[in-house]
């Protein structure tokens, strides 16, 4: 008996290891630990034995089982991470294939950089704010103290929708500080974005249809330095913590001191190159304290309140930032041009 | 404004500045330099050089070789074609590599096998022309060894012809046997005829020893080609061209460029319309020696007078309109000797972008850029009984201006007339028939100020804006006059260009008062934001011509710009350093901040639109009255009553629209040209409808419009789309109807967008023919959703509806109903079928064919059927489907399959 579960070890384990699939082990238990398996078979022979024999074969026979029963177990899960293994294999894929895309579509790059600037503004404490854009002459000019006989009145600068120059498409998005000041009164701080129309042909750097960023803040003891501090931490939130600023002094009718903003060349750093038309800065936008005469003509009275206004074009810091070199591709709406963005 | 540096430097020494240095400054003090030049930059190793001698080439018929001296020791040997130099003169020699202005290189080379070290220069190739230097021109003889018959016609000179030959009468064939230039710029030539010999002078250039001349014996003159009514390819080297032969006080090997006057830099200027006292070199040196804390030298004109006649007696002015004409100075030149101006002027005017013409003219236009203050000069002729009246034109006056034009007039323009006629425009132009011409005698100079307001709109309406009318129409110092015309009596009489009568016509019809402003130094310092001590800000305005006593500002007559404590901040800003002010942070702030309720709503479509795959576009809110007619709107639509622009820049874009549809479809056409194959696109744009409010403005609503063709599109793909759109801005209880009137839209495509009372909007097809007239030959899709609709409608944020806790029982229904019957209408029987166990339902398949009779469809839906406390039984569900059933078959005839 002893030599029966010997052979049925050795052969079995011989068995075990040889299996290259599942199924047979599955067959090979049944055949060995099975109800009708060779152990089985062998155990069933134990009430012959000597109650002496008994103890010792009966635990040969359970050593036996055990082992077999950890050999099917061994083999079991090495046979299946090999069958893993191949399946795994069989399922690999080229990766470099491209993926199966949702179309999702684009905003336009001048709107994102809009967005940009609208998103530091609300940041920094502004409000935004949206204006007709036909608009009276009055705002678009004369509350903004424009001189009466001011060239950008004329019908070769401005859209006029009546005869007696009254109505017109607005020219810039300054009327929006005044509309502003009379609805809401002081203190205020605002942004005001959107189209503004000037007679100028399409060419590579114009289009009748353009956009403006403005701004207003008016409050009391509003300084200069406020300008400043406000429109530099504007800058470098837009063209990077490094940018150096340039204040020079400009003129427009509706602030006084006036200036305009001019960043170091990002191309050259100031020394001079085409982008910069050599003069190592670029131009970005116009700004100043609002007008004494303007705030009155809203309401407000100059020596209690002071405050300062900026404007910008967004359609050149959008071709900046894209770099982008004709500003029709904006107003061309080509899809190729805008899945880019 | 283009600004000499030398010409600065005689107001103010900055010092030794460069011009990088000097730009920097300047605009940061308010002055903004577009540009700086140094003139003579590209030229390079061109000196003046004296030719020692001259040799015909021996291998060409009109090449000369040179010798000549450029103060190196050994002369450098240059051969030319040019036909005007001779021993002894001083020309521009541009050496063995050298630059011309341009850039081009000149190198050693050979002419003919012949070496030339470098090469003789003219007038272009220095960048000049016979204006900057009027010596310079060349006139031709008509050399008889040039001569190249082509017309055989005309007589030919025989090869063997000799000296004393008669050509025709008077004219003789000559030898040249001497030729020698003289100081004032003439050649004393001896000529030899057949026996005799003539000696003459001449001030034709192209003559040498040993040349054969035409020789005119009446006149005792050299023939030009002009003389023998010859053509130039007859004479092919005698041409009035060829080396700028210096008459300037100068010696071989000198640096050309301080000769011909390129060694000055240029400086241009952008001022602001506020600035007119910066376009004139006063102005700018004023700027200049405060922003470099250099004293301000100005100069006083002083004028010696003395010429005959008495001006009240010469000369009447009368200004019968004085609100256009708020002063009117004027004084008189005798015995003028028109002549070119000298160099030192033509250099400056030159630099400043003058071109010198004569003198007088040379003289008007120096002071205009030196003192701002533009002037005129008339020839006293023709100005008819020395009466000088400033008036309005009359209706339909003609003028001819300078620029030889033809002008109409009309009474809102200002003229200078004599008694009987116009003879200038004022501020603009003069007059043609005044003009300064060679032979004038007495010259009447205008030094006027005119209203700017009405200079501009005369420059406007005959589209001539000038360099006088520019400066008149931003509002000139009145104060000027005076000083600029003394400074062109005391040029007269510097450059010896005429004598000057006694005394000044002066009219003033207004009398400028002072403006004072309240000089306030701590305040001005609050309002920047900044501690500048008041001294500095006192001497600021000091050095800018401010009169200061106590704490009043007396502002000067040419800041006309300055009137108020805020232009007395910017002046004390701007030199203190707009750079040097701190930043500091401004509050300023409100209540109102972030987003409002329509700005999120606008954030959020987009959002949705681009997750649906559209691509945003923007368009121009202006387009073509025809856009209507593309799609197909009724002659009587209310939309066809667009604003319209009165002055537009064309057809195309000269009326507001009223929808954004043609901007879209002309968008979509657009890309469907570029032949891009699939295209999704979207706009939230406005419209404009006028108000009828009287104020002439306009409701503005935005549209938020979709288009797309290609890669699939179909209705319902657009359609699911706007339904994720609509439920991303959470409204519900949306319906869609079919609209087969829209002119713009497929009729049986076409569904308004309806919740309740209020249309959202339209989608659909776009009609065949509108695409067609679009040239598109494939289906366009597009969506018109109002912005103010969608937001009323817009839902609040959600509530949470409990996660159902008991299973579904589902049932898939299969319908037989007429093909006439909308899905909608199935839907809503099927909804109003159930007995309240209904949570869903979906369509799954419409199908018409085989096994389904004509005329009929099936409509397949699957119902999701539950109750919230328990588990359905099967006899539960079957209830209220058997309801649902029985309303479609009693409402729609619809039957189960």
């Amino acid at each position: 008996m002893k030599a029966q579960l010997e052979a049925i070890r050795t052969g079995a384990l011989e068995a075990i290891a040889g299996t290259q699939a599942i199924a047979d082990l599955e067959s090979l238990r049944v055949k060995y630990l099975g109800k009708k398996g060779e152990l089985t078979a062998v155990l069933k022979q134990m009430g012959r034995l000597s109650a002496e024999e008994r103890p010792a074969m009966g635990q040969m026979a359970n050593e036996v089982r055990t082992r077999l029963e950890a050999a099917i177990e061994t083999q079991s899960s090495l046979l299946s991470q090999k069958a893993l293994e191949t399946r795994l294999k069989l399922e690999a894929l080229d990766v470099t294939i491209p993926g199966k895309r949702q179309s999702v579509g684009h905003k336009h790059p001048m709107y994102s950089v809009l967005d940009e600037m609208k998103e530091i503004f609300l940041n920094m404490g502004f409000e935004i704010m949206d204006g007709p854009e036909i608009e009276q002459a009055d705002y678009n000019f004369t509350k903004l103290n424009a001189p009466e006989n001011h060239p950008s009145r004329d019908w070769t600068d401005t859209f006029y929708l009546k005869e007696d120059s009254s109505v017109l498409l607005r020219s810039q998005t300054s009327p929006m500080q005044i509309r502003a000041m009379e609805t809401y009164g002081v203190p205020i701080r605002m942004i005001s974005a959107g189209r503004v129309y000037r007679k100028d042909e399409v060419d590579a750097t114009h289009s009748p249809m353009f956009h403006q960023i403005e701004g207003l803040v008016v409050d009391k003891g509003i300084t200069m330095a406020d300008l400043k501090g406000t429109l530099n931490a504007v800058i470098r939130e837009i063209y990077g913590p490094e940018t150096v600023t340039r204040f020079r002094p400009h003129h427009f009718p509706f602030t006084e001191p006036s200036c305009e903003v001019d960043i170091q060349c990002y191309k050259c750093g100031g020394k001079g190159c085409p982008t910069c038309k050599g003069e190592g800065w670029i131009e970005i936008l116009g700004a100043g304290m609002v007008h004494p005469k303007v705030l009155r003509g809203c309401g407000i009275d100059p020596e209690e309140y002071s405050g300062f206004a900026f404007g910008m074009g967004l359609e050149r810091l959008a071709l900046g930032q894209y770099k982008i070199s004709d500003m029709r591709l904006i107003f061309e709406n080509d899809i190729r041009f805008l899945e880019q963005f | 404004m283009k600004l000499s540096r030398k010409w600065l430097q005689e107001f103010v020494d900055v010092g030794p500045v460069n011009d990088r240095d000097f730009a920097e400054a300047m605009t940061l003090s308010g002055s903004k330099v577009e540009v700086t030049e140094d003139l003579g930059a590209e030229i390079s190793n061109i000196v003046v050089g004296r030719i020692l001698s001259m040799e015909r080439h021996p291998d060409s018929d009109h090449m000369w070789v040179c010798q000549v001296d450029v103060a190196e020791g050994e002369p450098v040997q240059i051969v030319t074609g040019a036909w005007n130099v001779h021993t002894g003169d001083l020309v521009p020699v541009a050496k063995h590599n050298s630059t011309l202005p341009g850039g081009k290189k000149i190198t050693r080379g050979k002419l003919r096998g012949v070496l030339s070290d470098g090469m003789m220069c003219g007038l272009s190739e220095l960048g000049l022309d016979e204006r900057d230097f009027p010596y310079a021109v060349i006139e031709a003889a008509a050399l008889l060894n040039d001569y190249k018959p082509t017309d055989p016609e005309k007589p030919s000179i025989p090869a063997d012809i000799h000296p004393g030959h008669k050509i025709y009468d008077p004219v003789l064939a000559a030898q040249v046997l001497e030729c020698t230039p003289q100081s004032d710029g003439s050649f004393h030539t001896c000529l030899m005829l057949k026996d005799a010999t003539a000696c003459l002078d001449t001030r034709l250039q192209n003559i040498h020893v040993g040349d054969m001349v035409a020789y005119n014996e009446k006149t005792d003159t050299i023939c030009t080609l002009a003389d023998l009514h010859a053509e130039q390819k007859e004479f092919p080297h005698c041409i009035p061209d060829g080396i700028f032969v210096l008459h300037e006080d100068c010696k071989p090997g000198d640096d050309i460029r301080p000769v011909i006057g390129a060694d000055d830099h240029v400086v241009e200027f952008e001022i602001t319309p506020n600035r007119p006292d910066c376009l004139s070199v006063m102005g700018l040196a004023r700027e200049a020696a405060v922003t470099f804390r250099k004293p301000l030298a100005l100069h006083e004109p002083a004028v010696k007078g003395g010429a005959e006649g008495a001006l009240p007696e010469l000369l009447d002015v009368e200004t019968p309109d004085p609100d256009l004409c708020p002063r009117y100075t004027a004084r008189m030149v005798r015995n003028v000797k028109i002549a070119p101006s000298p160099k030192w002027m033509r250099e400056r005017l030159r630099s400043s972008g003058v071109r010198p013409i004569n003198n007088i003219v040379d003289i008007t236009n120096y002071v205009m850029l030196e003192y701002g203050q533009p002037m005129h000069a008339f020839d006293y002729r023709y100005v008819k009984g020395g009466k000088i009246v400033v008036r309005r034109a009359r209706d339909g006056e003609e003028l001819t201006t300078l620029d030889n034009n033809v002008r109409q007039l009309t009474s809102d323009m200002l003229v200078i007339a004599d008694d009987t006629r116009a003879v200038g425009l004022a501020g603009v132009m003069g007059g043609l028939n005044s003009e300064i011409v060679g032979d004038t005698a007495d010259v009447v100079f205008e030094s006027a100020n005119f209203e700017g307001s009405c200079i501009r709109k005369t420059a406007l309406a005959l589209g001539m804006r000038t360099e006088a009318s520019a400066k008149f129409e931003k509002g000139l110092d009145i104060l000027n006059t005076l000083p600029a015309v003394n400074r062109a009596c005391e040029l007269v009489e510097l450059l010896g260009a005429g004598e000057v009568v006694d005394g000044v016509i002066d009219i003033l019809n207004y009398v400028p008062q002072p403006v004072t402003v309240k000089f306030e130094p701590a305040k001005m310092n609050r309002f920047l934001g900044v501690e500048i001590p008041e001294e500095q800000q006192r001497q600021t305005l000091l050095d800018l011509g401010f009169g200061l006593e106590g704490d009043v500002v007396t502002v000067p007559s040419w800041r006309s710009d300055v009137e108020h404590w805020s232009d007395i901040a910017e002046e004390t800003a701007r030199f203190y350093g707009y750079n040097k002010i701190p930043d500091t942070l401004s509050s300023g702030l409100g209540e109102r901040r972030g987003w409002n309720r329509v700005q999120q709503a606008e954030n959020t479509m987009g959002a949705l639109c681009r997750a649906a795959g559209y691509s945003e576009i923007i368009t121009y809110s202006f387009i073509s009255p025809a856009y209507y007619d593309k799609i197909c709107l009724p002659a009587d639509s209310p939309l066809r009553n667009s604003m319209k622009i009165l002055n537009p820049l064309g057809e195309d874009t000269s009326i507001m629209r009223t929808t954004t549809l043609p901007s879209m479809l002309e968008i979509l056409a657009r890309n469907y040209n570029y032949r891009n194959k699939s295209v999704r696109l979207y706009e939230l744009g406005r419209t404009y409808f006028a108000k009828n409010d009287g104020s002439g403005m306009a409701d503005e609503p935005k549209i938020l419009s979709l288009g797309a063709y290609g890669g699939g599109m179909d209705f319902f793909t657009l359609k699911g789309a706007v339904e994720s759109i609509l439920e991303g801005l959470r409204i519900t209880g949306v319906h869609y109807e079919a609209e087969a009137e829209n002119p713009s839209y497929h009729p049986g495509r076409c569904a308004r967008i309806r919740r309740g009372d209020t249309i959202l909007g339209v989608l659909g097809q776009i009609h065949p023919r509108v695409a067609d007239n679009y040239g598109v030959d494939c289906e366009l899709y597009t969506a018109e959703l109002h912005l103010d609709a969608m937001c009323q409608c817009a839902g609040c944020k959600p509530l949470y509806c409990p996660l159902p806790k008991f299973p579904a029982v589902t049932r898939d229904i299969s319908l037989l109903c007429g093909c006439d019957v909308p899905v909608a209408a199935l839907e809503d029987c099927i909804r109003r079928g159930a007995k309240g166990l209904l949570k869903n339902e979906s369509l799954f398949d419409i199908y018409t064919g085989p096994g389904v009779p004509d005329g009929k469809k099936s409509v397949a839906f699957n119902l999701e059927l539950r109750a919230d406390d328990r588990s359905l039984t099967a006899e539960e569900a079957d209830e209220d489907v058997k309801s649902i059933l029985e309303l479609l078959r009693d409402e729609l005839g619809a039957v189960l399959r």
